[in-house]
């Protein structure tokens, strides 16, 4: 977020703010209420990632300011999570050919 | 030797040297629990069926809904002090900063709970694949709460903000920065809550 602020804008920042807390508490109640649904173990499980990621979003959009940061910041994040990817399935790819997937 | 481009920004990178280190520093934590992440699925893949979920039932879902309700607060009082500093009010500053540190003296009281309650029952990192994950994660989590705190107590005390008083900017924007780290630590507790409680 830039320095330049006026006392308007940081406390229209403010009112995001508390938004954003209510919506996080609120995204915490439902995640432990669907955990008790009678779903399948991987329709939980992607329910539950779904809800944390609505929850990261908000976190890292509105409190880190994301949504308004500069593209330096955007493409260090974006080669992260391309890394972050293969980090995750190489292994996997690894794995589906030990047990012959 | 004066630190360059903390104050004003730099005309190539469009930001201020702090906040761009601290972002290449959460890339690299991102990858750090990220790993520790992949782990936790390749041994969930690799667990006999029912395993996890088996021993995931062992954990308090009460206690650490409690505890993800405190960090979200933690974080909101977080920024709310960043706020209340670019609004000249240093006293309401120092209160969301002592708000924001005893949200995470919670937090760590309630995982000292958490974690003894488990070796009464007998239950260590060394019981199953589960909990040695378990350990792992939330324990590099309470050492990074612990990190972060050691920070808000120096910014909290008059030694740490003694700066406001000569330059202001380089302080709030001191904050700013820890306050990014809190809340990517915030962020991967919202993901640990769900991958170890309530999967």
């Amino acid at each position: 977020m830039s320095s330049e602020h006026s006392t308007e804008s940081i406390q229209e920042h403010i009112r995001v703010y508390l938004m954003v807390f209510g919506a996080l508490g609120i995204l915490t109640v439902v995640t432990v209420l669907a955990s008790y649904l009678e779903i399948s173990t991987s329709e939980g499980i992607f329910l539950a990632l779904i809800i944390a990621s609505v929850k990261a979003s908000l976190v890292a959009g509105y409190f880190m300011h994301l949504i308004t940061e500069k593209n330096t910041i955007i493409w260090i994040l974006i080669l992260t999570v391309v890394f972050f990817f293969v980090m995750l399935f190489l292994p996997l790819v690894s794995y589906t050919d030990q047990v012959h997937i | 030797m004066e630190v360059p481009y903390i104050v004003e920004e730099r005309e190539d990178t469009g930001l201020i040297n702090s906040k761009l280190g601290i972002w290449i520093f959460l890339a690299s934590e991102i990858m750090l629990f990220g790993g520790l992440f992949s782990a936790y699925i390749f041994l969930r893949l690799a667990a006999p069926p029912g395993d996890f979920a088996r021993w995931a039932s062992e954990l308090s879902v009460p206690l650490a809904t409690v505890n993800t309700l405190v960090l979200i607060s933690s974080s909101v009082s977080m920024v709310m002090a960043w706020a209340s500093l670019k609004l000249n009010d240093l006293s309401k500053y120092k209160m969301y900063m002592g708000i924001t540190l005893l949200c995470s003296l919670i937090f760590l009281v309630i995982k000292y709970f958490e974690y003894t309650g488990k070796f009464h029952h007998d239950i260590y990192p060394s019981s199953s694949t589960f909990m040695a994950i378990y350990f792992t994660l939330t324990g590099l989590h309470g050492i990074h709460i612990i990190g972060g705190m050691i920070v808000m107590i120096y910014f909290w005390l008059p030694i740490g903000y003694k700066m406001w008083e000569t330059q202001p900017e380089h302080f709030a924007n001191r904050v700013e920065v820890l306050g990014l780290y809190w809340h990517f630590v915030d962020l991967v507790w919202i993901f640990l809550f769900p991958v170890l409680y309530l999967l």
